[in-house]
């Protein structure tokens, strides 16, 4: 292999020590005040009355129904916004057809909305008194909102961008190349996707899925207006939160629930940061590789 | 296998990108498809292999006399080389080649052991068998040129389509794996078509070579052919340097520069602007007037280093020339810059005013 040779011109920032020290002094500071504190202070409010009300608070039936509401939302639809994403994205990037910038407007939807619209917006549609079909669906025995379906509905809603807002420019900037290539060997359009296609946008795609579970693990707003916020109920983690604090005062027990949610936030950034080096070393290599 | 692709047109929208463009190649033939980026090369490749389709009313696409026009891509059994390579980023070496073999539906998909000899083989065939777990990122750009060529012909094609082979490689290893390409292709005899802008490589490189300009041939030959004769300006033009004149035909003699010479035989009709083309080396300079035709000029340049020199000059009519001699006829006339010198054409191309329509001719 040739050598090839680096010649990077030193570029050392020389500005005096004091006023390094400073600016990282003041931009820790402010992370630490508004970031780590408030985290620090999530745990030590949950633990307060000990560990054992810590657990105690974790495993009382109204706590367990909302880990387990929060778990179902999460499980129907980050495998629905993956689906999606990876059709979306595919047919974007791959593909030539009419409608493609309409259908890239729409998928940015959710993200321009406000979660209560969001929210509201299939109130009127299922309410069973008030909305469009609500009605007929209630006199066919179905319920939507104020239920488990409306809680799905909704946080499939606000996190179906997720995958696909991390595909696309992804499988862009990859082009189709290799696609082609595979073609001409005499692949077919599935062996294509699987061998090719998927593989080129795994770390995208594991990154977009994180993402989107964290959204759907901790949405608020959109799910508080379909549901009647009932503990024990209809009432997922974060809103359990919101209803130990507020209606009944149970601070630690409220607070016992959000560190869970805290904890997930923190394995979430743990496994965005390594996948995000992933991607960057992959897209590097690429660079390199001139592919 | 030959290949006949006949009355090929194609448009992007506006944009005709070929018209009517027909090509046949010999078994076992080499041929490079010539011409400036825009000229349709590229798309012609594409269409041959599958990659895109002609317009409706184009004629038919054969390999060996079967017409493959209504085939997919992927059952044309075509091998392609793609300009940047579009190795598999995630696959290995081995694995890049291996591919073509391991998507075959079962019933003709060889057994491990047999892929993997097949590999190795092809392997060491374009010399990477040392490489076959490396990933395509830790290559060198001709190593994986070779690797893109090894999994095209993995598939045993029937023939292999390149495009732009070398074009992303630097100027020594394209030298380098150009030669080593017709050693291989002399070797296993696969009918071949490349596609370049570069007109060093197509002369060197084919049997025959078809130069393309708007979506048209311009003219179609071996590499002397068209080199020597070129049927038209545009490839008098785009194969090497040239310098140009205005002239004229009057009574059987062509007038350019102050100088008159017998206008080649049914090479235009008469009083006719023409346009007079000379390549460098036909330039003769001499320090005298020596009886032949000649014209007065200033040099403003002389590049020296290299196998020929090259000498940038003023004729007293304004023009400016390139001329080219070797190194010793250099010396011996002991000329440098701001010599006044006497330059007279060898040899000339004659072309109307009209491209096509007066014909051309050769003199002197």
């Amino acid at each position: 292999m040739p050598v090839v040779a680096h010649s990077h011109p030193d570029i050392r920032i020389t500005d005096p020590l004091w006023l390094r020290g400073l600016l990282i002094g003041v931009a820790l500071f402010f992370l630490s005040l508004f970031l780590l504190v408030p985290l620090l202070l999530v745990f030590s409010a949950a633990l307060e009355k000990g560990v054992q009300a810590y657990f105690a608070a974790l495993v009382s039936s109204d706590a367990l129904h909302a880990i387990y509401l929060t778990g179902i939302a999460a499980a129907v639809s980050v495998p629905m916004g993956t689906l999606f994403g990876l059709a979306a994205a595919w047919s974007i990037a791959k593909f030539q057809f009419v409608g493609k910038n309409l259908l890239i407007t729409l998928i940015d939807l959710p993200f321009s909305v406000s979660p209560v619209i969001a929210g509201l917006l299939f109130v009127v549609l299922f309410s069973p008194t008030h909305g469009y079909f609500g009605p007929w669906l209630a006199d066919h025995g179905i319920r939507i909102i104020f239920a488990i379906p409306g809680i799905i509905i909704v946080t499939m809603f606000v996190t179906f961008p997720f995958v696909a807002r991390e595909l696309i420019p992804l499988m862009e900037s990859q082009g189709t190349e290799e696609e082609q290539a595979a073609r001409v060997l005499g692949a077919s359009g599935w062996q294509i996707f699987w061998r090719i296609t998927l593989p080129n946008a795994k770390w995208g795609l594991l990154y977009g899925v994180i993402l989107c579970n964290a959204r759907a693990m901790g949405e608020f707003g959109a799910v508080s207006v379909v549901t009647a916020r009932i503990s024990g109920v209809t009432n997922t983690m974060p809103l359990e939160v919101a209803t130990l604090y507020n209606d009944s005062g149970c601070y630690s027990a409220a607070f016992a629930v959000a560190s869970l949610l805290a904890m997930l936030g923190l394995v979430t950034l743990v496994a965005k940061t390594f996948i995000e080096w992933r991607v960057a070393r992959q897209l590097d290599l690429a660079q390199k590789a001139g592919l | 296998m030959s290949i006949e692709a006949q009355r090929i047109s194609k448009t992007f929208g506006a944009f005709q990108a070929l018209n009517d463009v027909s090509l046949t190649v010999k078994a076992g033939e080499l041929v490079a498809l010539l011409g400036p980026s825009g000229s349709g090369k590229t798309t012609f490749l594409r269409i041959i292999a599958g990659l895109e389709q002609p317009d409706p009313g184009s004629g038919p696409i054969k390999f060996h006399d079967e017409d493959v026009a209504k085939r997919d891509v992927g059952s044309r059994q075509v091998g392609f080389v793609f300009q940047h390579y579009a190795l598999f980023r995630h696959l290995s070496v081995f694995e890049n080649v291996a591919f073509g073999l391991r998507v075959r539906p079962r019933a003709r998909r060889p057994s491990k052991d047999t892929i993997h000899a097949k590999v190795m083989e092809l392997l060491k065939l374009v010399q990477l068998d040392v490489q076959a777990n490396r990933y395509p990122h830790q290559l060198s750009g001709g190593q994986r040129q070779r690797v893109a060529l090894a999994r095209a012909l993995a598939i045993e094609p029937k023939v292999l389509l390149l495009d732009e082979p070398f074009g992303a490689l630097d100027a020594r290893v394209r030298q380098e794996l150009r030669q080593w390409l017709r050693r291989l292709h002399d070797e296993i005899h696969l009918t071949s078509v490349f596609v370049t802008h570069d007109q060093d490589e197509a002369m060197e490189l084919a049997d025959r070579v078809l130069v393309m300009n708007e979506g048209r041939i311009e003219q179609l030959g071996t590499p002397d052919e068209v080199f020597h004769n070129p049927k038209t300006e545009f490839v008098m033009n785009f194969l090497g340097q040239v310098n140009q004149f205005h002239g004229r035909v009057e009574g059987g003699k062509i007038h350019f520069a102050t100088l008159s010479v017998d206008a080649p035989h049914s090479a235009v009709s008469p009083s006719q602007q023409v346009r007079v083309f000379v390549r460098p080396h036909d330039l003769e300079i001499e320090t005298h007037r020596n009886g032949h035709p000649a014209f007065p000029a200033v040099i403003t340049r002389v590049h020296s280093a290299g196998p020929n020199v090259r000498i940038e000059l003023r004729a007293n009519t304004g023009e400016l020339l390139q001329a080219e001699m070797p190194q010793d006829r250099y010396r011996a006339l002991g000329i440098s810059i701001d010599s006044q010198v006497f330059v007279s054409p060898r040899s000339v191309k004659v072309f109307g005013q009209e491209q096509g329509v007066f014909g051309h001719g050769e003199g002197i």
